[in-house]
């Protein structure tokens, strides 16, 4: 293929990507909503929308109930008011949203969706992406994860509130304190699959997945995602009792939908990004055969990390500030510079020689 | 160390085991719970078996009224136009029900048992002008042996000014 071919295919599917992660969005505001209020003995939303069927005594039963309730609460957020206060910086105030999604998307441009799919992905990349063989994937994403900030801090600045630059404030210091010890972690399976290329790393997990090898880097990075993705028990920046609602205190209507928007696609994109380092991306049973089910492998590795960031912001209480800060520089940091450091003397010794005595022994 | 973890893992443990647990929610407007036999809601004006009405326009719930709820304007009764069977009945009932606290006491100072709480709590209103419910709106039907009121009736029935307290008949 060439150069302008593979754009415009870029281009395809970049679009049809981004518009089913956009829907995926919305149902992971619906998941979230309906698994919380399971886990607090509640129904949920159950009212926009359902599927009748026949049941018994001539009731009728209904199939998915409020499975509408997405569509229902987009078009309420674009229906209302959406005011500006008197004295924001107006040109910040509108950017900011934008700043807080665009990273949020672009982060899954990187993602490994599936093998190679014959017909679907030019033939000099091995991986269906929306940009396949980026050699500096893991670069990418911690920049663009980093880059994600500024719409927090540019929202809260310029609302010109207390509680919404507090809410920024909070959110800058704990994601550069998180962010060292996620860095850090996400080189482990770098060093491992000796590249920077997600596809390469999970073709490096073909005979077991590096959760297994290094379950250590695995929950740091997990723990540092929770915090990096600013939800609970790390969510201080909208610690409704202290700051109302933190940076999008001044926000309404789908400004403030963007925010969540936001929030979301990053539970998804960390979601598919951990599948992806630790969890064997699309890797599952099968896969060689038939490339397709790379995409359900995934997806079910997705809905898997959703469902547990759900369970843990019912589960457990807000951190303090102290302790966040504490946690996250005296305890996260040393462990995996620590771990690294292992990682890397071990991988030096095994290029060395030094193990093959051992594994002789066991019979690899 | 691992004791911290266990610790986590047991609250895990509780949410997910909360989550496989039916929800205790009642689908409010299509289910309604029962409520208890003496649960105190909106009033009904009773009737007799034969239709008359109960309430003879006394007032004494008005003036047992401590929220000053109730206002009664009393008319006479004739035998071609026979509401209740006391001597007078109630030409206006209106209960204000932004001010009524649901407290009883005109069930306790009504003479003929003619008011009484029922289990109707849902009671919601717009403005305030459609919170007063007026006769219309708090008397019971007809039973079905019983003729609406005014009724027509031979002269000489209803004699007493308050009448006996069970069927005058």
């Amino acid at each position: 293929m060439t150069f302008g071919q593979i754009a415009l295919w870029g281009l395809v599917v970049g679009f049809v990507m981004s518009m089913v992660i956009i829907t995926g969005f919305a149902y992971t505001t619906l998941l979230e909503r309906k698994v919380l209020a399971r886990m607090q003995a509640r129904v949920g939303p159950n009212r926009a929308g359902y599927i009748p069927l026949p049941g018994r005594g001539g009731q009728e039963k209904k199939l998915l109930a409020g499975f509408l309730q997405p569509a229902a609460d987009a078009v309420k957020l674009f229906f209302k008011e959406d005011p500006t206060p008197g004295k924001a910086d107006k040109v910040v105030y509108n950017i900011a949203p934008m700043l807080a999604v665009i990273p949020a998307i672009l982060i899954l441009a990187v993602i490994p969706w599936a093998g190679k799919i014959p017909g679907l992905v030019p033939e000099q990349y091995s991986y269906f992406a929306i940009v396949p063989g980026l050699n500096v994937a893991v670069l990418f994403v911690l920049a663009v994860t980093s880059i994600s900030v500024y719409g927090v801090v540019l929202a809260g600045w310029a609302s010109n509130s207390k509680y919404a630059v507090l809410g920024g404030i909070r959110a800058s210091a704990q994601m550069i304190s998180y962010e060292l010890a996620m860095s850090l972690s996400v080189l482990v399976p770098v060093m491992i699959a000796n590249s920077m290329d997600l596809g390469v790393i999970v073709e490096a997990q073909r005979g077991g997945w590096i959760v297994f090898l290094q379950p250590v880097a695995a929950v740091i990075f997990c723990i540092a995602a929770l915090a990096e993705l600013q939800r609970a028990p790390f969510d201080l920046l909208e610690a409704e009792q202290e700051l109302s609602a933190g940076f999008n205190v001044e926000y309404a209507g789908m400004r403030f939908g963007m925010f969540f928007m936001a929030e979301y696609m990053k539970m998804v994109s960390l979601s598919a990004i951990a599948a992806t380092l630790f969890f064997g991306g699309y890797r599952g049973p099968f896969v060689d055969q038939v490339p397709v089910l790379g995409f359900v492998y995934l997806f079910v590795k997705i809905f898997i990390g959703l469902f547990l960031m759900i369970w843990i912001r019912a589960t457990f209480p807000r951190l303090r500030y102290d302790q966040l800060m504490l946690f996250g520089w005296k305890r996260l940091l040393p462990i995996s510079v620590i771990n690294f450091m292992i990682v890397a003397v071990f991988i030096v010794l095994a290029q060395e020689g030094v193990f093959a005595p051992i594994t002789r022994l066991f019979g690899f | 160390m691992f004791g911290m973890i266990a610790e986590l893992a047991k609250g895990m443990g509780i949410t997910l085991k909360h989550f496989f647990q039916p929800p205790v929610t009642t689908q409010y407007p299509e289910v309604k719970r029962p409520v208890r036999n003496r649960f105190k809601g909106r009033h009904e004006l009773k009737r007799y078996d034969n239709g008359l009405e109960r309430c003879i326009g006394c007032s004494l719930c008005a003036a047992a009224c401590p929220a000053d709820a109730i206002f009664v304007e009393a008319a006479e009764n004739t035998d071609d136009e026979r509401y209740s069977p006391g001597e007078r009945f109630a030409r206006v009932y209106e209960i204000n029900m932004l001010r009524c606290i649901f407290c009883g006491y005109c069930e306790d100072a009504c003479p003929t048992q003619a008011i009484v709480l029922e289990h109707n709590y849902e009671l919601s209103f717009y403005d305030r002008q459609s919170a007063i419910y007026t006769k219309d709106m708090l008397i019971v039907d007809v039973p079905v042996n019983g003729r609406p009121t005014p009724q027509v009736v031979e002269p000489g029935v209803f004699t007493k000014a308050i009448p006996m307290m069970e069927n005058p008949e």
